[in-house]
């Protein structure tokens, strides 16, 4: 492992963050930037961040469609790490400076009450070892310019994760037939999208067990009290500023988040 | 407006395309003056010539339902045809050797336990006069050379109506949240579409009651114990023989069958 790359390719994430400007993916700098190192690079930049006083509230699943692996090219699901600084409250404003081209995504959150430790966590062990099930919206986003990413850019970049909101009301997981939980999806009160929990490779228990599983890989547990998204039900829509979202999930209510007009 | 004569003969060209498995060429290639006024006066002929060959109306549906429809036919209001009773399929099996180039797509349709006489119909008026809410898979199998037509040709062609499935888990509207109902369909094990009944319209209720709405305006109505489709939640898939298509709705059960031919 290239510590110096490593460091140097997180470095060049937090300028983006910290100049509010995308810049150029890794996998240009560096065609030979492997996915491992990418995961390296997400982990650099959270233990930076942890170091600052940020805290650890769970893990985010992403690229769980078959239309955005196929997009990317890859065959499996990828994940990044939720912060206490990226939670946006239920219908709150998340002011626009605090993102570069965000894009909003409908999820179904799981809570867990016990660690799940892989390599054999199976679905049913999720369902088993998860508190709640709530709608959650995912406001992600991108440091790489244009969204100009390649799996082994958005894994540096921590999956493109950028903030979270929680909503509606908590429910047993055993309560719901997860992949045929329906969803809808509104910008400014139109709208944009629907879908159903299946979108997200089947069903999105199965998400977490991937991800329980795919953690094993780097020597981390998933954790009592932690949040996991589980995955987009549908396609991102693109927001901007002074854009309101709100989204309706079967059994499950509803949870919105508020785009600040941006700041001249 | 066209003559009465033009309408039987062009609605006797579709029954008679459909019942020998032959496409036609869109009407308004021929007769590019046909209006959606003129459409419908053709579908109500072709209604008459079905109901004289001793079919019954099993259904009333709608189509063009969803934004992306809407706006690739570049309208503002969806459509509606019927539905046969020959074309209520019971026994699992879509007989391709009957049907041109089929389509599946998967909707939620409506028992009514009361009248619905718009205009001003609107979206409670609908769940207050639903009995129940029923999956249903809708066959579509335009009788035009490639499924190419303007709105009033498919509005002549009945709507492209073929064949339909009805599931067998009926629901009191007031048990389910109807547009957040969750639908897969698969072909052949592969998850091919998916979505939530707000894909219609908002909401599927108010499908039912925009096609109340439209009724109105030629003085009719939906009656107590219609079945209503109220348009697809997912886009339409191509079908070819050997395909087992199966589709499973949140809260309503899931259908199934194949394609093959009999």
């Amino acid at each position: 492992m290239d510590i110096e790359k490593i460091t140097r390719f997180a470095d060049h994430l937090a300028a983006a963050s910290r100049e509010g400007v995308g810049v150029t993916p890794l996998t240009l700098l560096d065609p030979q930037f492997s996915e491992i190192e990418a995961y390296h690079v997400q982990l650099k930049t959270i233990e930076r961040k942890v170091k600052e006083g940020a805290r650890i509230t769970g893990k985010k699943i992403g690229l769980t469609s078959r239309a955005m692996q196929t997009l990317l090219g890859v065959e499996q699901p990828d994940y990044g790490h939720l912060l206490d600084d990226m939670v946006v409250e239920n219908n709150g404003e998340l002011p626009f400076e605090h993102v570069l081209s965000p894009k909003v995504e409908a999820e179904i959150a799981f809570l867990l009450k016990r660690d799940l430790e892989g390599p054999h966590v199976t679905t049913y062990d999720v369902l088993m070892a998860t508190e709640y099930v709530m709608p959650a919206l995912e406001i992600v986003d991108s440091r790489i310019a244009n969204w100009q990413i390649k799996l082994e850019d958005t894994v540096a970049d921590n999956a493109s994760s950028g903030f979270y909101v929680l909503g509606g009301h908590p429910v047993k997981p055993q309560d719901l037939d997860l992949p045929l939980v329906g969803m809808a999806l509104y910008k400014n009160q139109q709208l944009v999208n629907t879908g159903v929990g299946a979108a997200a490779l089947g069903n999105p228990a199965s998400c977490v067990a991937w991800l329980a599983n795919k953690l094993y890989e780097l020597g981390i547990t998933l954790k009592a009290g932690e949040i996991i998204l589980s995955g987009a039900l549908s396609a991102a829509v693109e927001a901007k500023p002074g854009d309101v979202f709100h989204t309706q999930l079967a059994g499950l209510g509803s949870v919105g988040v508020r785009f600040g007009e941006k700041k001249t | 407006m066209q003559s009465e004569l033009l309408y039987k003969r062009l609605a006797q060209k579709l029954v008679d395309a459909e019942l020998n498995r032959e496409v036609v060429v869109k009407l308004t290639a021929e007769y590019p003056e046909l209006t959606v006024e003129d459409g419908y006066r053709i579908q109500n002929e072709l209604v008459s010539l079905k109901l004289e060959q001793g079919h019954r109306i099993f259904a009333s549906k709608m189509g063009l339902t969803s934004q992306a429809k809407m706006k690739q036919m570049n309208v503002h209001e969806p459509i509606r045809g019927y539905i046969f009773d020959y074309m209520n399929i019971e026994d699992g099996i879509l007989p391709i050797n009957e049907l041109i180039h089929p389509k599946v797509e998967a909707e939620i349709a409506f028992v009514l336990h009361e009248d619905l006489e718009g205009p001003g119909i609107t979206e409670a008026h609908v769940l207050a006069a639903t009995d129940y809410v029923v999956p249903a898979l809708e066959i579509i199998d335009s009788r035009y050379v490639q499924f190419q037509f303007a709105l009033p040709d498919v509005i002549a062609d009945n709507t492209s109506s073929s064949r339909v499935f009805i599931g067998s888990t009926w629901r009191k509207p007031n048990e389910l949240e109807i547009d957040l109902v969750g639908v897969t369909l698969s072909i052949n094990g592969e998850l091919k579409d998916l979505g939530a009944g707000a894909a219609v319209l908002g909401h599927p209720a108010r499908s039912v009651a925009m096609l109340a709405n439209m009724l109105a305006r030629e003085g009719r109505k939906l009656h107590k114990g219609d079945l209503i489709l109220s348009g697809g939640i997912t886009g339409s898939h191509q079908l070819r023989e050997g395909d087992v298509v199966s589709a499973k709705w949140g809260g309503l059960g899931s259908i199934e069958f194949v394609v093959k031919t009999r």
